[in-house]
């Protein structure tokens, strides 16, 4: 067959345009990830957009109101706290330590979560069972008492809660990828591949993750919301990223404080938790939907 | 001269049993030997749970046989070494459907087996996979598609193209026309007797429609509850049976057949 292409109506497209073709049918999904786009946007261009130092004091300038009041100034549009520094900036770069962390986070807990469950999955009997249920006893209790355990026991700060929540979230990928790659090798083409003489890590990479993609989109986007939640609530509760750093929990409990008197410096940093949350709950919705979608009609 | 594929004494003992959460219940099949030449077709038939597919899956290696050899080209087939059977001996399943990776696309479902077994280039692939596909009477352009994407008769023609795509000796082919209509159905037969001629392959068929073993097979294996009751030639069988089952399947057959 000639590369030539004489049919240039016909059109072919790829899984993950078929994809892309899928999730554009759900507008809200599409505005959901408009919203995370932004954000992950701030994650990665941070530094460039934000004005000012988010560690800067300005002695000039305590608890500024917001650039739409009438006492601001456009200078600092979103504000400053009670000790000078711009809310703006302060908010960028709590943007990005907090989702840009959870997203590290995820990403590790999924990496090691998945192999754990993969090889539970193939192999059969005592190996299976005890690497399935090496971590079951964490999920007994909520993530964020582990975490505080945890950190109880390595003491205070961002780093030791990072461990923490990264603990907390694997027994979950373990279990749901060993369901899987259960249920898919009982299947059919599974056996055909294994007659051809596939190998398990063929077996595994070829036949079983291309059906997994639907539950590592829901476990992830899950997941996902969990570690935000959970790496402002130990921020929050001071026992993650401790105060002069901006993070979004950090910045909630200094503005606790000052709550009467500038009702914006909670204001904002928790609607941009709620936002960030919302968004990844709803594209994962959308995601999940439109690859189930991309194989069915 | 040796036929193409010699099964000797093969026989299969599932004892009955299992471990307190899971039954196993017993089957046995007695031993049984046939063989077969190249361009030959032979049905299996029998009933339900007679073991019909479990030879399919003996033969191609899925289930290990208690004792008994199968020698393809008076070259004994180790159990171990299953990539050299899947070269020469190939099998398409009862359900096209379900043997077929929905996760992917046609051209890897179809690249997998060459990918495993072959040393070819990228290009030389997707040239066999056009090929192929083209063999079995579907479009170069369903390489890009997925399964949902296909209808039963396509699906079935896939599954043939997976099973010639490594160019055989034996296809093994398990009720492969069970959930077609029935002009699917003669179609898909029509093709595979052709691609048998041109293409000289051994073909084992194993099916409970009489009517199609009866048009397609040279020879036929008639099982009952995993014993062998009678085999022989085709027209011999159906015309004059010996065995009182297979008296009594035939008088089936015929009386749906003929018009009363």
């Amino acid at each position: 067959m000639a590369n030539l292409n004489m049919y240039q109506e016909e059109f072919h497209p790829s899984p993950l345009v078929h994809t892309w073709l899928e999730f554009r049918k759900s507008h809200i999904a599409v505005l959901g990830l408009w919203v995370l786009a932004f954000f992950i946007s701030m994650v990665i261009f941070g530094p460039l957009i934000a004005p000012f130092d988010p560690l800067m004091q300005n002695p000039n300038a305590f608890l500024i109101e917001p650039a739409w009041d009438a006492n601001g100034s456009i200078r600092h549009v979103f504000g400053t706290d009670s000790i000078g520094r711009d809310l703006l900036s302060r908010l960028i770069y709590g943007c990005r330590m907090t989702l840009g962390l959870s997203i590290l986070l995820v990403f590790l807990s999924m990496l090691v979560g998945v192999a754990i469950g993969a090889i539970a999955g193939m192999s059969r009997g005592v190996r299976s069972s005890i690497l399935n249920h090496l971590l079951d006893s964490i999920m007994a209790v909520p993530t964020l008492l582990i975490a505080i355990v945890i950190v109880g026991i390595l003491g205070v700060g961002l780093v030791n809660s990072m461990w923490a929540i990264s603990l907390a979230l694997i027994p979950q990928f373990v279990h749901n990828t060993r369901e899987v790659v259960r249920a898919e090798m009982q299947k059919e083409y599974v056996l055909a591949s294994q007659l051809d003489g596939a190998r398990r890590f063929h077996l595994f990479f070829y036949c079983i993750l291309p059906n997994m993609y639907e539950m590592l989109v829901v476990q992830c986007t899950m997941a996902l919301s969990v570690a935000i939640l959970d790496v402002t609530a130990l921020g929050f509760l001071g026992l993650g990223a401790q105060p002069p750093s901006p993070e979004l929990g950090t910045m909630l409990s200094e503005g606790l404080k000052v709550a009467y008197k500038s009702p914006w410096s909670i204001a904002l940093p928790g609607s941009a938790i709620f936002l960030m949350v919302l968004s990844i709950n709803v594209v994962g919705d959308g995601l999940r939907s439109a690859l189930r979608n991309r194989l069915s009609h | 001269m040796t036929a193409l594929l010699n099964v000797e004494e093969l026989s299969f003992i599932q004892k009955p049993g299992g471990s307190w959460f899971k039954k196993v219940s017993g089957f046995q099949l007695e031993p049984l030997s046939f063989s077969l030449n190249a361009g030959e077709t032979l049905a299996i038939v029998g009933e339900n749970g007679s073991g019909k597919s479990l030879i399919g899956k003996l033969l191609v290696g899925a289930a290990k046989p208690t004792s008994g050899n199968i020698y393809l080209n008076g070259q004994k087939l180790s159990e171990r070494n299953l990539k050299q059977r899947c070269l020469s001996i190939r099998m398409i399943f009862q359900h096209s459907n379900e043997s077929l990776n929905p996760g992917i696309t046609v051209a890897k479902i179809l690249e997998e087996p060459l990918l495993l077994n072959t040393q070819l280039s990228q290009p030389d692939r997707l040239k066999k996979i056009d090929e192929t596909l083209n063999l079995v009477g579907l479009l170069s352009e369903h390489m890009f598609f997925y399964r949902h994407m296909l209808s039963d008769g396509q699906r079935q023609r896939l599954a043939l193209a997976k099973a010639l795509i490594l160019n055989p000796q034996i296809i093994v082919a398990d009720e492969p026309f069970a959930a077609l209509d029935p002009s699917v159905r003669s179609q898909t037969i029509n093709l595979i007797m052709k691609l048998q001629q041109d293409l000289g392959l051994g073909f084992i068929f194993i099916s409970h429609n009489l009517g199609i073993v009866r048009h397609i097979s040279d020879r036929v294996l008639i099982l009952q509850n995993g014993k062998v009751v009678e085999k022989g030639k085709t027209d011999a069988i159906f015309n004059w049976p010996n065995n009182e089952y297979t008296e009594k399947l035939m008088k089936s057959h015929q009386s749906l057949v003929t018009p009363k």
